[in-house]
């Protein structure tokens, strides 16, 4: 934390100030320097944080009509979408929600993977990211199964069994997380107690990721460490506060489209069926934002070795900051990786869009010529790309380059583009 | 910032567009007839509502449930509206189950608004053994279960036909070119005059089917006219409210003196 | 760029926005609020009818009504008269004994002690009626207090004969 000397104006907020120091944290958090020339794509970090309390709060009033119980999940939610005061809107928006968080958040790591924002000195921040996003997946899974519907059952049912690919221990580990010998209610159960649990961890992280992400300051478009505070920053609030509140009415206006008239467009017709676990749906598919890594299950022919692959496509992004070697950060002066990262995005939508299809002819070769792309750019092309990519000068500050004229390292300009 | 709302247009018709895609079968083309509760604004059509309650009751409720609604559902706003009265009185054709009394009997009763319809079995493996092993689903939310919604439900009803040469139906098997798989163990429900509406309108096979998947997508979204109303209000408002925050914004940003 | 534009206009979009703000959050606070109030199940169930066929003078029988019970005596002569006859000034909570059983033969009361919401026992207590355990309030013939810590007779519910067998309560 920077060492304030911040004075509350008031003798009460003085001397609970000095007992536990709020008062100053809230006076760090408004005066926190941010550049000034972050762009739209840095507004995510508010909005995720927007729908993570959406969530909790939400899901909390939920809670007081959902009964957890094989024979009465089903219809505790009819019943809190049919009688409970308004209990249609907060389901609609809790499930929807659900899909607008993981948009944000894949947003928000693509901004990252363009800007570099994963590199030193951010690290830490990026590995909590990481730890958050799993607990993101991990959450949504355990929260689609609790409507018990056939998609909540057979996805529960589909993804559990992957564990019995463990050797050895696998069917006893499964039957562990069953509490059986199949997805029942034990299983539901205890979900709907994780999924309670887990969104308050994710907040613990997030304080977390936002405390380590004050340390070196918010990277930015240019990617070029900043002194904080100077001119090249502004103090938090306003000018963040009220960017991020634009940014974050928009994402809003998106929400509400979603929830007010197309409330069950993301979601699949069959968990409007009550879970059976004699029949099994045609085919089972787990949410959208799910979907890469379901691809990238299915590519290999192998259980274990698709299991894998799955778990490792996500670790393989925890070591991003020490596979991509390049010193510098911003895809803005990487012309090269700039191209690979557009091919990137490219595939994860292409995995994506195979994880809904059918696995078999046409859609598997491409699901798999996908996933090996995936593994390829970060374990080959990165890291030769910072060893070899001539990239483009950067500049010493951030009004360089709007001013323009020629840059070159070292070159004096006019006083007063210096810190 | 125009590259921004360029993007995120392009991901939200992105999302909108594939997803929508991304669960549609190689099936026959759905009918698309004219819902009127279908767009921003729409509505359902409560004569529409209440003959589809009536070809409900007397065609489909002795095999399908509808567990999920209740009596009083009827005279509630937003759906067929009934009056109360009107309501009662349906309800008061029905018996229900109720006990166990003082010595412990179960008896039944007529239902009340309170009551939820009554099941036509009393179980589900019972549906199943009275249907040759085939369950009717309930249909509560039947409109949500089945993707293509109320297009399917109604294409379906009006989907019977010969089935082509090459194939052979089982016993008790027919075949309907949007039905999944083209088999279904139900026979075509519906044909003209089956019934005779009480507001005069001809009760063709058409017109039941769609009157019949109107109530059945009320049935499952009784919620949908409060649903569109308040989004609108709100929609409204995030404007407004956005536009105040975007000069806000202009606002406080020209204190500095230039921005990157 | 300009920096200082007239006070008055620089306030007015901001008081104007926080003024549409609020509203915004309010109108979003209410669903939170209002969907702990009764949902229209329960209020679907907020009357029940009661066949009384079977109940003998003197007798009374309890049911349950919006998840409390409900005590339904028949009253024989004896009490009817008893509880007429007793004097307002006698009264914690003067009620006429006329204005709780318009049918006097019919008593229609809460089973709730209106202390701290006990059950209180039939055929107790000093005044021939009913005795709450809990804390010692008595209530009479007519279901009021008459000794003890409870404050208001017991409540009467809005309810009506259908017919000569079925009272409807709510």
């Amino acid at each position: 934390m920077s060492d304030h000397n911040y004075v509350p104006s008031s003798k009460l907020g003085k001397w609970f100030n000095d007992r536990l120091p709020l008062l100053s944290l809230s006076a760090h958090l408004r005066e926190y320097p941010t550049p000034k020339n972050l762009n739209y794509w840095w507004t995510f970090g508010g909005i995720l944080t927007f729908c993570l309390i959406a969530q909790i709060i939400t899901g909390i009033v939920l809670g007081m009509h959902y009964v957890a119980h094989a024979d009465l999940a089903f219809d505790s939610v009819e019943h809190i979408m049919r009688d409970v005061n308004y209990g249609w809107l907060i389901r609609y928006v809790h499930a929807n929600g659900a899909s607008m968080f993981f948009l944000a958040v894949y947003i928000h790591i693509f901004r990252s993977l363009y800007y570099g924002s994963y590199k030193s000195p951010r690290e830490v921040i990026w590995i909590i990211g990481m730890i958050i996003y799993l607990l993101m997946m991990m959450t949504a899974f355990m929260g689609y199964v609790l409507p018990w519907g056939q998609m909540s059952f057979w996805g529960a049912t589909v993804i559990t069994n992957l564990f019995s690919a463990v050797p050895f221990i696998g069917e006893s580990i499964t039957n562990w997380l069953w509490g059986g010998y199949a997805v029942d209610n034990p299983t539901l159960t205890r979900f709907f107690s994780l999924h309670y649990l887990l969104p308050f961890l994710i907040l613990g992280l997030v304080i977390l990721h936002i405390w380590a992400l004050h340390v070196p300051g918010n990277n930015n478009p240019v990617g070029i460490e900043l002194k904080k505070p100077s001119k090249d920053t502004v103090p938090f609030h306003p000018y963040i506060v009220i960017k991020d509140l634009f940014a974050l009415l928009l994402f809003l206006i998106v929400f509400a489209f979603f929830v007010f008239y197309s409330p069950n467009i993301l979601g699949h017709s069959d968990n409007y069926i009550e879970a059976n676990p004699m029949v099994t749906p045609a085919h089972i598919v787990p949410e959208w934002y799910l979907l890469p890594f379901y691809a990238i299950l299915r590519s290999v022919p192998d259980k274990l070795l698709g299991v894998v692959a799955m778990f490792a496509s996500i670790f393989i992004l925890v070591i991003l900051p020490w596979l991509d070697t390049s010193k510098v950060k911003s895809a803005v002066f990487r012309p090269l990786y700039k191209q690979f990262y557009w091919i990137l995005v490219i595939d994860v939508v292409l995995l994506g869009y195979m994880g809904a299809m059918p696995a078999e002819g046409t859609y598997l070769l491409i699901a798999r010529v996908a996933t090996a792309y995936y593994f390829i750019h970060f374990l080959i092309i990165l890291p030769i790309l910072g060893k070899k990519e001539k990239t483009l000068p950067i500049p010493l500050s951030i009004t360089e380059p709007v001013l323009g004229g020629s840059i070159k390292p070292g070159m004096v300009k006019k006083k007063e583009m210096y810190n | 910032m125009k590259n921004f709302i360029k993007s995120f247009i392009f991901i939200f018709l992105f999302i909108v567009f594939f997803t929508g895609k991304a669960f549609s079968e190689e099936k026959k083309k759905l009918l698309n007839p004219d819902w009127s509760f279908k767009g921003y604004f729409g509505k359902f059509d409560r004569a529409s509502l209440q003959r589809g309650y009536h070809v409900y009751t007397e065609v489909c409720a002795s095999c399908h449930s509808m567990k999920y609604l209740s009596y009083r559902n009827l005279a509630e706003e937003g759906g067929p509206e009934f009056s109360d009265e009107q309501a009662k009185a349906i309800a008061a054709n029905f018996d229900v189950t109720d006990g166990p009394n003082e010595d412990g009997d179960m008896f039944t009763r007529t239902a009340r608004l309170s009551d939820r319809f009554a099941n036509p079995y009393e179980n589900d493996k019972q549906a199943m053994a009275s249907n040759g092993g085939a369950y009717p689903p309930d249909m509560s939310v039947l409109v949500k279960a089945r993707s293509g919604g109320a297009d399917y439900i109604y294409s379906l009803l009006l989907g019977y036909e010969n089935p082509p040469s090459n194939v052979i139906l089982d016993e008790g098997v027919y075949y309907n070119k949007h039905m999944y798989g083209n088999m279904i163990r139900m026979p075509d429900p519906l044909s003209d005059d089956l019934i005779q509406y009480n507001d005069g309108t001809k009760a063709t096979k058409e017109q039941m089917a769609k009157d019949v998947t109107a109530f059945l997508a009320w049935a499952a979204e009784p919620h949908l006219e409060a649903r569109h109303k308040i989004g609108f209000k709100v929609i409204i408002y995030l404007i407004i409210i956005t536009l105040l925050t975007y000069l806000s914004m202009k606002r406080i940003w020209s204190r500095i003196e230039s921005k990157i | 760029m300009s920096d200082q534009k007239k006070p008055k206009r620089r306030d007015f979009l901001f008081t104007a926005s926080y003024a549409l703000g609020a509203v915004g959050v309010g109108a979003a606070v209410w669903p939170f609020v209002d969907q702990m109030n009764p949902d229209r199940s329960v209020k679907a169930l907020s009357s029940t009818e009661v066949d009384v066929s079977a109940v003998e003078p003197g007798k009374s029988i309890t049911v349950l009504w919006r998840g409390k019970p409900v005590f339904i005596k028949r009253r024989t002569q004896t009490e009817i008269s008893e509880a007429r006859s007793v004097k307002m000034d006698d009264l914690k909570h003067p009620e006429k004994d006329e204005d709780r059983a318009k049918n006097p033969e019919w008593l229609v009361m809460l089973g709730v002690c209106t202390h701290l919401g006990c059950v209180p026992l039939g055929d107790k207590g000093d005044y021939n009626g009913w005795f709450c355990p809990c804390h010692g309030s008595h209530y009479d013939s007519s279901g009021r207090i008459r000794k003890g810590p409870a404050p208001t007779n017991l409540e009467v519910p809005k309810y009506e004969f259908i017919n000569n067998n079925t009272i409807k309560i709510g």
